[in-house]
């Protein structure tokens, strides 16, 4: 039932995209994340798919995983394009069904705001499916030092990023392992009437629950009793370290970019 | 009830970069009444196997026979429920799944998702309690204001008060005192008997699956490595210490002595008395020398 879910797993690879600095990476998604919005008419929309398929290429991850894992997501995207599709009320009509009237300017939303949405999605999966969750954490960590200047928390959270994200697997298995023990017991989380299926979600939240706290205190624990006192004076293990191919990504993306601009209606 | 495997293949994710073999091959005939004990190392397959016996996996190839349904690979099932109802498991660290507010309440919940009233269902949480060896004023406690041990014990109650045809066991003792061990295996035991259950205890102790098993699966990365009773599959300890498995601390004992005194016993001893007995002999005999 979980096991399809891609959202912050790793896939262990050798990829460009594996190699490249977690900071590089980073910036680009964000810097994508802005760059989606540039895009609003078809060739730039088309460029925007062309540098996304481009980065999935590159990852090397398998397409049919990725499908499966992003199904979900679909759904999310298919109802923001109904949504958009019934809500612009611009342009000429294009179809008219008794009250429901289609304009072209939804039609036209619709289509570019779920392929917008679409495209962050697919963008974001990459980062997290190519980088490890200790080099997400370390390169927002370096990124953000700035900021300490203004007392921000920067390694505290970073820590409580590494640690959840740590977690997600194992929380993860502990679901699917109560889960099983209570359909043993008569549950049935599969099938049924919907009521009894939201009723069945309370044998599995409770003991996730208590099995989580339990978790964070000893987790505490063991965190104490190997001397961890916070990020004052601590070193790193694993270095960062920016190459060619970081660079040259970065300024691909700039390419895309000015590229965007100009093919900009 | 019968449960036959047949050349059960399970794969873990299945069309993905983590696809993960898990089994291939198992073939295990558990007929109604058998003790059953499946041993191996972690990863050897065992607790998918046992996930098997109730259809909480699908075979990816192969098929299940449980009772009468037949789980096949690559077919929609529907009403699993009632095999889960005749099919009990008792999984690793069951006290992790115990959420009621009540002790009783917990033990009633498997009773009652099979349809049982709330009347029968508290007579059987009350007779379960006693069953594990816990005093009934706990029933209105909160589970989770018990010790680990007493809520291990709750947990496998839960599962007791189903009345299942069919126990399955995985690892039911991991973690406990030797006395609690003792207690719940026995207990376990003496239901078999009692109830005319099929048991099938999987397990790291080898001292269990000797002393309580009728026939013994020896799992090894996925596959059925062999079967046969214990004295068959004890028989040939040197093959299973090269597995890196254990024997039972009796046979150790008896290799040991064998090897000291250059000298081989007519059998294998499942049980101290046996092999006290065998060494009394030795030494009777010795004497006449």
């Amino acid at each position: 039932m979980m096991e399809k879910m891609i959202f912050g797993r790793y896939v262990p690879g050798e990829s460009l995209l594996h190699r490249m600095d977690p900071r590089s990476k980073l910036i680009i998604v964000f810097l994508f994340v802005i760059v989606v919005f540039i895009a609003n008419n078809v060739p730039t929309y088309a460029v925007l798919a062309a540098y996304t398929f481009l980065m999935v290429g590159l990852s090397r991850i398998p397409l049919r995983f990725l499908y499966g894992g992003l199904k979900p997501v679909f759904l999310l995207v298919f109802f923001t394009f109904l949504l958009h599709i019934f809500m612009t009320k611009e342009g000429p009509i294009i179809l008219e069904l008794g009250w429901l009237k289609i304009y072209e300017e939804g039609l036209r939303q619709g289509i570019f705001i779920s392929l917008r949405f679409l495209l962050l999605i697919l963008v974001t999966s990459l980062l997290t499916l190519t980088t490890t969750p200790i080099e997400i954490t370390d390169g927002l960590e370096t990124l953000l030092n700035p900021l300490k200047k203004w007392k921000f928390p920067v390694h505290e959270l970073a820590l409580m990023m590494s640690i959840s994200l740590r977690f997600i697997p194992t929380l993860m298995q502990e679901t699917d392992k109560i889960m099983k023990a209570q359909t043993a017991r008569g549950v049935e989380y599969n099938s049924g009437p919907v009521k009894e299926r939201i009723k069945a979600i309370i044998p599995l939240l409770i003991p996730l629950f208590i099995s989580s706290f339990k978790r964070a205190e000893e987790l505490a624990v063991a965190m104490e009793a190997r001397g961890y006192k916070g990020g004052e004076g601590r070193t790193k293990y694993r270095q960062l370290a920016w190459g060619m191919v970081d660079t040259a990504m970065l300024l691909f993306l700039g390419a895309v970019t000015v590229l965007l601009f100009v093919l900009r209606g | 009830m019968d449960i036959s495997l047949k050349n059960v293949e399970y794969r873990y994710q299945a069309d993905s970069p983590f696809e993960h073999l898990a089994i291939s091959d198992v073939s295990i005939d558990i007929p109604s009444g058998t003790y059953l004990a499946i041993i191996g190392h972690t990863g050897s397959g065992k607790s998918t196997v046992l996930q098997h016996l109730n259809a909480l996996l699908k075979p990816t190839k192969g098929s299940v026979l449980i009772g009468s349904r037949e789980i096949k690979a690559g077919r929609k099932d529907k009403n699993l429920k009632s095999i889960r109802e005749n099919v009990g498991i008792v999984f690793q660290f069951p006290e992790h799944q115990l959420f009621e507010e009540t002790v009783e309440k917990d033990i009633m919940f498997g009773p009652m998702n099979f349809g049982v009233s709330e009347s029968d269902a508290k007579a059987r949480a009350k007779e379960a309690l006693q069953l594990v060896g816990l005093p009934e004023d706990i029933l209105e406690k909160s589970p989770f204001d018990l010790s680990g041990g007493q809520m291990r014990r709750v947990a496998i109650a839960g599962v007791l008060a189903m009345e299942p045809d069919v126990l399955v066991l995985d690892e039911p003792t991991a973690g406990l005192d030797p006395r609690g061990r003792k207690e719940i295996m026995d207990l376990f035991y003496t239901l078999h008997k009692k109830r005319n259950l099929s048991t099938v205890l999987v397990t790291h102790s080898m001292e269990d699956a000797a002393k309580y098993a009728d026939e013994i699966v020896v799992m090894h990365q996925g596959k059925v490595l062999t079967k046969g009773t214990p004295e068959q599959i004890f028989s040939d300890p040197v093959a299973l210490i090269e597995l890196g498995l254990d024997v039972p601390e009796v046979i150790g004992l008896q290799l040991k002595i064998e090897e000291t005194f250059h000298t081989k016993f007519s059998k294998i001893s499942l049980s101290e008395r046996e092999l006290a007995e065998m060494i009394a002999e030795f030494l009777r005999g010795g004497g006449q020398r």
